[in-house]
């Protein structure tokens, strides 16, 4: 079996839809450890990947007006027990153009693997991006995922990401995202974590409301159990009139878990707005006493409401 | 013998149990009746639909609560829920990510949630979809709790204000469902302030101070309820009220 096709196999096991990479007409590109395995790219999509001594360099641009059809696929992913994969992304999103893009990241056997992920993106004016990043791992733990990435919303601009790590071992999570929002633009950031055993999850993400009327909100919700320990930290400047951000965070836990979440919302405009709420806690009294009352187990009205959260 | 029958309850709260809430209550429901009760806040109505549903911290200082003859006694809400009996509180809580479609589906996956949805009067193209959170109104959160609690075919159904939240012109909707519960073989437990929602009902009490304090006939314990008429208040008139 070829690598390829060992990475689409795990990716599948793991619950992901394979078909996508096989079509046509849609863009992808997978990788293994620090080896391109292969890439498509449509009409208005132009990538420049290639592999460096450590890593994998992208070079992904989404020209003026290009409006992308169907969502640009990257698989990556470590196959071995131990590894490591170093991704560095360069993406520009033109001026009126939009796209989603989708990131399977997929660690089935990690033992001692890191994925590190170093991404500057560039959404021009009037154009949305869409960034969707599902993590699948195996239940070993021995995992350090680093995600990081430097945004900059144009005027106008939509930026719309979606980090997902709930199927199998968290094992060490340092996400750091930092995005610049100008004026008229749309943020919003959600994040969605389940960690188990000794899984330790920081995540950070700031929104700096550059331009009048730029809008935000940052939503993390996270369940830990076990011995797991997460540290949530939102943080949104208004920092122009008329800007409104809101930062929400909530985190379930259970057994000995740990979990501490940091809103730091700050205005440096009097004209600007920002909000906060976080809930940390074992599950709600009220939300249990419900679904108890339709007959679930306290176990199955459990698994209801983490489920929930992390949809 | 009764569906559920509550024999002389006493609950006292309180850190040290020094407020007593229900003081010596009977009270029987047969099967497939809608029994309401009406009294004013604070007399004890929602600390007796807790007790009987189990919640955690209502556990009865005296007396007993039979259910189809079986005392309830140490049963949790889901072991009580699996005999038969399910509760619709005053505010229903939301569920982030849980549809409504799936929330209708929580213990009865095969039947079509359609019909529980038009019985509270959504429509099940508009609503299957939404989700069970903070974009639904509370006057739309409480009609699904209804909804999802018919789906469940309960032998006693406890509606606490079922009414509360609600649009007067959509009170004939709540009557409907409330009627529905009947129709479908379920007693109800009506908790309600409102006197013509108490009149769909087979039987009323009146509750004060944790004491039934008048039984019969809807209209009879309705006028009894308006006209401030108390055994147990100073004076003979409802302080309470």
């Amino acid at each position: 079996m070829s690598e390829l096709d060992e990475l689409l196999k795990a990716f599948g096991e793991a619950g992901g839809s394979t078909g996508a990479l096989a079509d046509g007409n849609t863009a992808h590109l997978a990788a293994s450890g620090h080896r391109i395995l292969s890439s498509r790219t449509v009409e208005g999509l132009e990538v420049k990947a290639r592999e460096t001594w450590n890593g994998i360099s992208a070079k992904v641009t989404v020209m003026a007006n290009v409006k992308l059809k169907n969502p640009v696929h990257l698989c990556f992913g470590v196959l071995h027990k131990k590894g490591t994969q170093k991704i560095k992304m360069d993406v520009t999103i033109e001026d009126g153009a939009s796209a989603h893009i989708v990131a399977h990241c997929v660690f089935p056997r990690a033992e001692k693997v890191r994925h590190l992920m170093d991404a500057t993106v560039r959404i021009g004016e009037g154009a949305e991006m869409r960034y969707s990043e599902t993590h699948y791992h195996g239940m070993h733990g021995g995992i350090e995922v680093v995600p990081r990435a430097v945004v900059k919303v144009g005027r106008n601009g939509r930026y719309f990401t979606d980090f997902t790590l709930t199927t199998g071992r968290v094992g060490k999570l340092a996400l750091d995202y930092t995005v610049e929002a100008a004026e008229d633009s749309v943020t919003e950031m959600v994040a969605r974590v389940f960690g188990h055993a000794t899984d330790d999850i920081h995540i950070k993400d700031t929104v700096l409301l550059a331009g009048k009327n730029a809008r935000s909100i940052i939503k993390t919700r996270v369940a830990i159990e076990d011995d797991a320990t997460a540290e949530v930290t939102g943080i949104t400047e208004g920092n122009a009139p008329g800007a409104r951000g809101h930062v929400d965070c909530m985190e379930i836990v259970k057994d000995h878990a740990v979990a501490k979440a940091i809103p730091i919302v700050q205005v440096n405009d009097p004209g600007a707005k920002v909000t906060h709420e976080a809930a940390i806690g074992s599950v709600d009294k009220r939300q249990m006493e419900t679904l108890m009352a339709h007959g679930l187990s306290p176990e199955e009205a459990v698994d209801v409401i983490v489920k929930g959260i992390l949809r | 013998m009764p569906l559920l029958d509550v024999q002389d309850i006493v609950f006292d709260a309180g850190p040290s149990r020094q407020v007593r809430i229900l003081d010596g209550l009977s009270l029987s429901i047969e099967a497939g009746e809608i029994h309401a009760l009406l009294g004013a806040n604070g007399t004890g109505k929602s600390t007796l639909a807790a007790l009987v549903m189990g919640c955690d911290g209502y556990r009865q200082t005296r007396g007993d609560l039979l259910f189809e003859g079986r005392s309830l006694s140490g049963l949790r809400i889901h072991e009580r829920a699996r005999l038969g009996i399910t509760m619709a509180w005053q505010e229903p809580v939301r569920f982030e990510g849980i549809g409504v479609a799936d929330y209708l589906a929580l213990r009865n996956k095969d039947d079509d949630p359609s019909r529980a949805l038009e019985l509270v009067g959504l429509s099940p193209v508009l609503y299957r979809s939404r989700m069970v959170d903070r974009s639904l109104s509370g006057g739309e959160r409480k009609r699904i709790e209804l909804a999802s609690l018919f789906t469940l075919k309960p032998k006693l159904a406890i509606l606490d204000e079922p009414d509360s939240g609600i649009d007067m012109l959509s009170t004939a909707d709540i009557i409907n469902v409330i009627a529905a519960f009947k129709r479908s073989g379920s007693a109800v437990l009506l908790i309600t302030h409102r006197e013509e929602i108490a009149l769909i009902a087979d039987r009323a009490s009146q509750l004060c101070g944790g004491r039934i304090i008048c039984s019969g006939t809807p209209a009879k314990v309705a006028e009894h309820y308006k006209a401030r008429h108390c055994e147990i208040c100073v004076g003979g008139e409802c302080h309470y009220v």
